[in-house]
């Protein structure tokens, strides 16, 4: 497949100058020098070409040799991705050496590896794009199904019997054409499915300020802005972890070793309270740490959404989470400003804000080839500099994606977690999502979303005014306020991640915790209005309703029950 | 002690031969800022370093910045200045920056491009590795999980240093994080493990080059440490290969070797200035404040040389010291470098102000890895608990401090006054200590119960009921009933 291409004449940092380059085509994949360092066409004149290498171009030299590989930067999609580790480019790092010298990585799959095929079509059937031929049992999570390919159409004329194949052996031919369990998808082009969807069913993430306040549906966006130390990491592997896709794929965007190294540790451990399987048996990594090099970092936001599309395309919901999608606008704005394009806002080019939608237009709920239903979901870290919220990559993303998640200093300083600011925060799916809830038997979901909401701004209206005229000179009623808006905060939207029973919160459980405070806030502002003093309803000990969270079962209901009950009648009968 | 690895077992470091005469090419054909135009050159790669001979024998130093087939363009990391086109001859060195790897570092003193300045005999090691190094494969990192014991309570209490991570100290001009990086280096161990300590002062002055040599002399005579000093006047861009080198070298001892390794570097704003400069004389486009775009990737390149590794015994640990300008933490230095790093410790100056050394803001200081690095078997069982307690009061004391600046101390709550002679006592007792002073973990903690144990034990909400029975000193350990405040 690799034919020589020409060799280099000019080697300037990742970019390189090939002499009788003719037969490239721009954006095809090639192999520089005698390391075989991979490398994107960029442009072509005459006889020459501008190659930028995506890995560390130190030593190379003029007059070595360049290799064309006929396709452009592709993915090698097939059984053995989940529960595995990649760089940007999807090539496998699990079974590298300790330290990636260039040109040390290769394929994404085990070319040795058996994997057991049971077929599901017979010879003679006719199929359609996306048809299911067979299937393997990739982990004990998810089965794999192979496809067929999205052009191909006709009649099985082979297919292999049930048992051990390689990803590269033919399993079936359909229409003249030799189909393997493997195959190569290039990652910028969107892979194709039959329509869009409207999407009413919630991705419930089990993070309890998502769900309830700025909640999202399958196939839908977010954005995750916050400075440094406001938690976004944090977040964005809760949901990794407990969210309830069928497929993760976590791409580590030029972030941190030893963030991932933990991320990985904690993967392998967790069982998924759902399946019971390992957590690693449904997620596929993508690591491209801030040191590796800056353009497969670019790549690796591609190469994640093309993955999940591959899963999306067997049937099954997946999410792809990118942290941080600010490093790949900087891997952008530095490979834009070694070919000289002319800089936009901060440096970053011009087609930064299309490249971004373009991105986030690879979500959906989607109708398959194969007439299923499946989703791809993308969660997007934002980091902006020095907090900035106006800088370019912040403010487009916020102008393409559904919900923002924005992250608060301020909430962070004070140990505030998941710091999801509730003033900056929107969703622009919860409306569909309370018709989704109230058709599974849930109206009042709307209206309690929309009573917390209007008790955190009053709150924060009060205590702005309470910080200059003190507490006391407020009415009762504003009071109330006060004490419940804490209880919100503290009794529902902060959430551990290190505890074992409120690192996941079960719907129901969520639910009851919101009404319990709702609850409680009607019952005081009655009793208050009804004559009791204030200052004996601020005596009144209101501590497990901050504690309860943590201190029963996930989805233990009655538990938050039990306590509103015991609550109610105290707040009747106070002492 | 002989390496665990040898050199060239998975890196592709050089072996030192007899070097050939290096063809030499007089053929320069422009000099413009800090770059030359050599022409007529044959085999060169990329960022291949060189030596620019002068005609009165000045050698300078340079890298290779662009190579086509007939000519390279060099830069000259001592700049160009009094160089003309005839007469300079320039030979280059086969391959990209390199340094010897060897054990032979320990106990010396190096300018900023590893030539001795202690006098001795220059280090020479069998093999040569390039300094920009190579990632670690993420895939066989650990997450860090043990401590280094600075002996300096405010971090080893409440932001506990953990064996693997980056963990800078944010500090603006005239506060003394220098000293505070020396008494670390002095001062920090791993329990007798193989330690070792590489320092490198990046711009510094003269005088505190000078300060930094005397207080680590004796834990160099133990051949513990390793400095690397580029001064203030030394060239700029010398200054951008001397972290590379010092975290080269602490690769080798920590990963072939099997020590855990301190890296110091101070100050990572000259770095960062050095590299801004650098990068306007090749005429990129600048971005934020006029710092290349790569200037996250950059600090990057060399933050995330920290680390451990499955299978190997030894560790980097990095702790970079940088001056915010105008103390503004939301410049592109201290920005970029809290989005790489795991945590920082800030530097405060009204503390500075008020006598504390180390004068360590806590609401603004985190280790973010000290969960896991700090506890039951780590340090001590109670580690966690006391110092989430601690801080927790802090918080509260503060906005007591702020309602007194209102309403005046004397107008606050008995409970509120409270937690303001807490805090009094916690900065008195707890955060300062001598620059000579190494407390042991057992001492910090002790000194913290000591100044916790002036509030009620009702006080102590965030401590279970048995570590209060253990450890509070107080009169009444009646941890009976509700909260304070």
């Amino acid at each position: 497949m690799e034919l020589s291409a020409g060799t280099i004449t000019r080697v300037n940092g990742p970019l390189v100058e090939v002499a009788g380059g003719c037969d490239l085509r721009v954006a095809e994949l090639v192999t520089v020098g005698s390391r075989q360092l991979a490398g994107e066409v960029l442009s072509l004149a005459g006889e020459s070409a501008t190659v930028q290498v995506y890995e560390e171009t130190s030593g190379l030299r003029p007059r070595e040799a360049v290799l064309a590989t006929g396709r452009p930067l592709s993915a090698e999609l097939g059984p053995g991705l989940l529960g595995g580790v990649f760089d940007g480019m999807l090539r496998r790092l699990q079974d590298a050496g300790p330290w990636l010298e260039p040109g040390a990585l290769r394929g994404a799959l085990d070319p040795e590896r058996r994997w057991r095929f049971t077929p599901s079509v017979r010879p003679g059937e006719q199929v359609e794009p996306g048809a299911v031929l067979g299937t393997v049992p990739e982990t004990d999570a998810i089965t794999y199904r192979a496809l067929v390919p999205h052009e191909l159409a006709g009649t099985i004329e082979t297919i292999a019997d049930e048992g051990e194949v390689t990803v590269g052996e033919t399993i079936a031919t359909v229409a003249g054409h030799e189909i393997t369990l493997a195959h190569t998808w290039p990652v910028r082009r969107p892979r194709p499915a039959a329509g869009r969807l409207s999407s009413g069913r919630p991705l419930i993430t089990g993070q309890r300020v998502v769900d309830l306040l700025f909640p999202l549906c399958q196939g839908s966006t977010a954005g995750v802005p916050g400075g440094f130390g406001t938690g976004k990491t944090l977040l964005l592997q809760q949901i990794a972890k407990w969210c309830d896709a069928d497929v993760i794929v976590y791409v580590g965007c030029g972030e941190r070793g030893n963030e991932l190294a933990e991320l990985l540790e904690d993967f392998a451990a967790i069982e998924d309270p759902r399946s019971g399987q390992r957590l690693m048996d449904r997620t596929v990594t993508i690591v491209n740490t801030s040191n590796m090099p800056l353009l497969a970092r670019e790549a690796s936001i591609y190469t994640g959404v093309t993955v999940a599309e591959h899963y999306r395309d067997m049937g099954y919901d997946a999410v792809v989470i990118a942290d941080s999608t600010s490093r790949w606008a900087e891997a952008l704005r530095e490979s834009a400003a070694r070919t000289e394009e002319l800089p936009a806002e901060e440096g970053y080019p011009p087609e930064l804000s299309s490249t971004l939608a373009a991105f986030y237009e690879r979500a959906g709920r989607f109708q398959t080839l194969a007439g299923a239903q499946a989703s791809v979901t993308i969660l997007g870290a934002v980091s902006p500099p020095g907090g900035d919220l106006a800088e370019p990559v912040t403010a487009h993303t916020r102008r393409f994606v559904r919900a923002v998640w924005s992250l608060d200093r301020q909430l962070a300083y004070a140990r505030h977690h998941p710091a999801i600011s509730w003033t900056d925060s929107s969703s622009r799916d919860a409306e569909s999502l309370a018709a989704f809830k109230a058709a599974e038997g849930d109206d009042g979901w709307a209206q309690r979303r929309r009573e917390a909401l209007q008790l955190l701004m009053d709150a924060d209206r009060i205590e702005s005014i309470a910080q200059l005229t003190g507490v006391e000179s407020l009415p009762s009623p504003e009071r109330v306020a006060l004490i419940c808006a804490r209880l919100l905060r503290e009794g529902v939207l902060q959430q551990s991640a290190l505890s074992l029973n409120d690192r996941y919160c079960a719907p129901a459980k969520q639910a009851a915790l919101l009404a319990l405070v709702l609850d409680i806030n009607r019952a005081l502002l009655a009793s208050a209005n009804g004559g009791t003093a204030i200052e004996r309803i601020e005596a009144l000990d209101l501590s497990d309703v901050a504690r309860v969270r943590d201190e029963c079962p996930a989805d233990d209901v009655d538990a938050v029950t039990r306590l509103g009950a015991e609550i109610q009648s105290r707040i009747a009968r106070p002492r | 002690m002989t390496a665990a690895r040898m050199p060239g077992e998975e890196h592709r470091d050089e072996p030192v031969q007899p070097e050939p005469q290096p063809i030499e090419y007089s053929s320069t054909a422009s000099i413009r800022g800090p770059l030359i135009v050599i022409e007529g050159v044959q085999d060169i790669g990329w960022n291949e370093v060189a030596e620019i001979r002068l005609v009165d024998g000045e050698v300078r130093h340079g890298v290779v910045l662009d190579v086509s087939l007939d000519h390279a363009i060099v830069e000259v990391l001592e700049g160009t200045a009094g160089m003309r086109l005839n007469g300079v001859r320039t030979a280059f060195g086969g391959g990209p920056m390199s340094v010897p790897i060897t054990e032979e570092w320990l106990g010396r003193v190096c300018d900023g491009r590893g030539e001795p300045l202690d006098g001795g005999p220059p280090i020479l090691g069998s093999h040569r590795r390039e300094i920009n190094g190579t990632p670690i494969n993420p895939a066989v990192r650990i997450p860090p999980s043990e401590p280094i014991i600075t002996g300096v309570s405010a971090i080893d209490g409440l932001a506990t240093l953990v064996r693997g991570q980056k963990l800078p100290i944010f500090s603006v001009g005239g506060l003394p994080h220098l000293e505070l990086a020396a008494q670390i280096a002095v001062q920090a161990n791993v329990a007798g493990e193989p330690f070792a300590v590489v320092f490198a002062a990046l711009g510094v002055t003269h005088a505190d080059a000078a300060s930094l040599r005397d207080t680590l002399e004796t834990r160099a005579g133990e051949r513990e440490t390793v400095m690397f000093i580029n001064t203030a006047d030394d060239p700029v861009v010398e200054r951008l290969m001397t972290p590379r080198l010092a975290l080269t070298v602490a690769e080798h001892l920590a990963f072939e070797c099997d020590r855990h390794v301190l890296v110091l570097l101070a100050d990572m704003t000259n770095y960062a200035e050095a590299l801004r400069q650098v990068s306007a004389a090749r005429g990129e486009v600048p971005t934020r404040r006029g710092y290349p775009g790569y200037l996250y990737s950059d600090l990057a390149s060399l933050f995330e040389r920290a680390g451990r590794m499955r299978g190997r015994r030894g560790s980097v640990t990095l702790v970079p010291v940088l001056t915010m300008p105008a103390g503004d933490i939301t410049h592109p230095v201290p920005d970029l470098t809290g989005y790489i790093t795991e945590g920082q410790l800030v530097l405060a100056a009204d503390l500075h102000a008020r006598g504390v050394y180390p004068p360590l803001d806590l609401m603004g200081s985190l280790s973010r890895l000290m969960r896991r690095g700090a506890g039951e078997q780590l340090t001590r069982e109670d580690h966690l608990e006391l110092s989430d307690q601690l801080y927790s009061l802090m918080a509260r004391a503060l906005q007591a401090a702020e309602l007194a600046e209102i309403v005046g101390a004397d107008a606050l709550p008995a409970a509120d006054q409270g937690l303001l002679a807490f805090r009094a006592a916690l900065e008195r007792e707890f955060l300062s200590q001598g620059q000579q002073e190494a407390r042991t973990v057992e001492a910090t903690l002790d000194l913290g119960w000591q100044v916790a144990s002036r509030l009620p034990a009702s006080a102590l909400t965030m401590v279970s009921r048995q570590t209060l029975a253990a450890r509070y000193r107080g009169g009444e350990p009646d941890a009976e009933h509700g909260h304070v405040g």
